[in-house]
């Protein structure tokens, strides 16, 4: 599984408010979509005309932290991102995000000499994350078995669609 | 090993090893209605199970919203109501009180048992010795579902309370002081088990408060293991523990916490580790005053507010918003004197509810307005405008400064 695309770089404490505020999630009830043009908003004003599908969101510690809501990872992949590479997710956050099929990925070296702009090139089998515009290249921890699977599928529900079941359940089946 | 790797070696039926992804039959799993109608979506839309394996042991609650403040609200709320008829599981509607605390006082989760809640604070119910975290709406439909989630193992990091606690501070400047030390990353990975003396002296209703603000350090859980304390409490209520765990008491670090030189701290905007002593804020003029929330709006807290409320009146210009966590607690503070008190002083008494907590629901902050909160968050405009402040304190702390109209020292007010 390679990613490779353009990159968002943002700093430590990227909250769940950061990425949609808690006050549109009502919006949702019935069409998450409408939530897309507030996605980053206090953050990076436009993103949602700026986003381009397969960008990569790069950032510093605590990505994710706040509020359990699933929209923030929803809304990331529906605009398109790829994955998100942090220094630390926290793990509601990092759980979200894998159960719906989207990368996150720990890396404590890219976060720091990646700007707005670079192209990352990510590889989740053989572990590694390259910088391709600085150079870059950082060893990363591959996923465990299950969690592969999931993303690999894009995620957990479309895992048990396919196969009848989460993937645990697979040897009892 | 520690009592939460202890807890999923018991479930599972073999030893887990902090940092393994196990797969655990969950005891318990909850959701709120902020959380509740994606869970709704993936199970009937996406998952389309007919039905929950889990249903006995899968609860809702309309606390966040509660009752409806408008249409949206009211319709989320509909449909969590008819799905959970469809489905057989247990809603707690508007009224009951915040999941957190119900869970525990119903004696829903009991010590020994794996939790799973669609609430970041749900680490909150370890206080009474369960292995509880928070995740998002679809971990809490898969639970539900198939009875089963995976989970990775934290670390646990000891953390041993000693000294003695001073006057005019609680459990809330405790858990402030520690945020303060650890930051609002320190515990990313990793899940705290308290110790020490000093929990001798705190109530559930104190330890509930510690474990609930260890969400805002990034542990993914926390617990306090069974004690005199809890066992005193359980046969009060006539609960029972669902697990013996033995053989605990292994961790990667100890840290040991002195509190006999704490003051009263505050937590100031927009972070919950930007901590304060009151020395060091006294003073700063306030719009609003908030106590309840799950981290400080059970009996005790409203106890103390109403102690330091007593024959006082709260500032002109102030709002103070005093909302139980519970019926159940509501009830307590009306038998006990305490609403009375509080009303003579001037505060509005609101249902259990969320609300105001996270801005959702009753006394939002208009532009520039500062407010005191008994809550765990102080983010940019959590309470209501995003140029609004919120400073959380303990409900003595608070109680102090709704006297005052400013941020005050609260050793004055108490005998
Ligand atoms: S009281 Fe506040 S922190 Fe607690 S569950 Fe409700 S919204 Fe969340």
């Amino acid at each position: 599984m390679i990613k490779r695309g353009r990159c968002w770089k943002l700093g430590d404490n990227i909250s769940t408010d950061h990425i949609i505020s808690g006050k549109y999630k009502f919006e949702a009830i019935n069409d998450i979509n409408k939530m897309l043009i507030h996605l980053f908003e206090e953050v990076i004003p436009d993103f949602y005309k700026l986003v381009k599908p397969g960008d990569i969101v790069v950032a510093g510690r605590n990505f994710g932290k706040g509020s359990s809501r699933e929209q923030a990872p929803r809304l990331l992949k529906i605009a398109g991102i790829s994955a998100v590479i942090a220094k630390s997710f926290t793990h509601i956050f990092y759980r979200n995000s894998i159960n719906i099929g989207l990368p996150v990925v720990i890396a404590k070296i890219i976060p720091d000499v990646t700007q707005t702009g670079d192209i990352i090139e990510i590889n989740l089998v053989e572990g590694y994350v390259k910088n391709l515009t600085r150079y870059v290249v950082e060893f990363i921890q591959p996923y465990p078995k299950y969690i592969e699977q999931l993303i690999e599928v894009g995620g957990i529900v479309e895992y048990i669609k396919r196969y009848g079941g989460p993937p645990w359940q697979k040897d009892i089946r | 090993m520690g009592l939460i790797d202890r807890i999923a070696s018991q479930v599972i039926g073999r030893d887990v090893v902090a940092g393994e992804i196990a797969i655990v039959k969950v005891d318990i799993v909850y959701a709120q209605d902020g959380t509740a109608p994606l869970v709704i979506d993936v199970i009937e839309n996406e998952l389309n199970v007919g039905k929950l394996v889990a249903a006995d042991r899968s609860y809702f609650f309309i606390d966040h919203l509660a009752p409806a403040p408008h249409v949206a609200a009211a319709s989320i709320h509909k449909k969590m109501r008819s799905f959970a008829k469809k489905y057989g599981l247990k809603l707690f509607d508007a009224g009951y009180g915040i999941s957190h605390q119900v869970v525990v006082e119903e004696g829903i989760v009991r010590p020994g048992m794996i939790v799973i809640g669609a609430d970041s604070h749900t680490p909150t119910v370890g206080a009474i010795g369960a292995y509880a975290t928070g995740v998002g709406s679809t971990d809490a439909a898969i639970a539900m579902a198939y009875g089963e989630l995976w989970l990775r193992i934290p670390v646990t990091i000891k953390m041993v309370l000693t000294g003695t606690i001073p006057k005019g501070v609680y459990s809330k400047d405790i858990i402030h002081a520690i945020i303060s030390e650890f930051k609002t990353d320190g515990m990313i990975g990793r899940a705290v088990e308290f110790h020490g003396d000093v929990l001798r002296r705190l109530s559930i209703d104190s330890r509930m408060t510690l474990t609930n603000m260890c969400t805002e350090m990034g542990a993914e859980s926390a617990i306090v293991p069974v004690d005199e304390v809890t066992l005193k409490w359980l046969s009060e209520h006539g609960y029972t523990i669902a697990r013996k765990i033995e053989n605990f008491g292994e961790y990667i670090d100890t840290i040991p916490i002195d509190v006999s030189r704490l003051e009263p701290m505050i937590a100031t905007p927009p972070d919950v580790d930007n901590v304060m002593s009151i020395g060091e804020i006294e003073g700063i003029e306030i719009d609003q005053v908030f106590i309840g929330s799950c981290t400080n709006g059970r009996l005790e807290d409203i106890e103390v507010a109403a102690k330091i409320l007593r024959n006082r009146r709260i500032s002109e210009g102030v709002r103070c918003i005093v909302a139980p966590a519970s019926r159940k607690v509501y009830i307590e503070a009306l038998r006990m004197g305490y609403i009375d008190i509080l009303i003579e002083a001037g505060c509005i008494i609101a249902p259990p509810t969320c609300g105001p907590c996270v801005g959702a629901h009753m006394g939002l902050l208009a532009e520039g307005e500062v407010a005191v909160a008994t809550t765990n968050r102080n983010f940019t405009g959590r309470m209501g405008h995003r140029e609004s402040k919120v400073y959380l304190a303990s409900p003595a702390t608070a109680a102090a400064s709704a006297i005052e109209g400013r941020i005050a020292d609260p050793r004055k007010y108490l005998p």
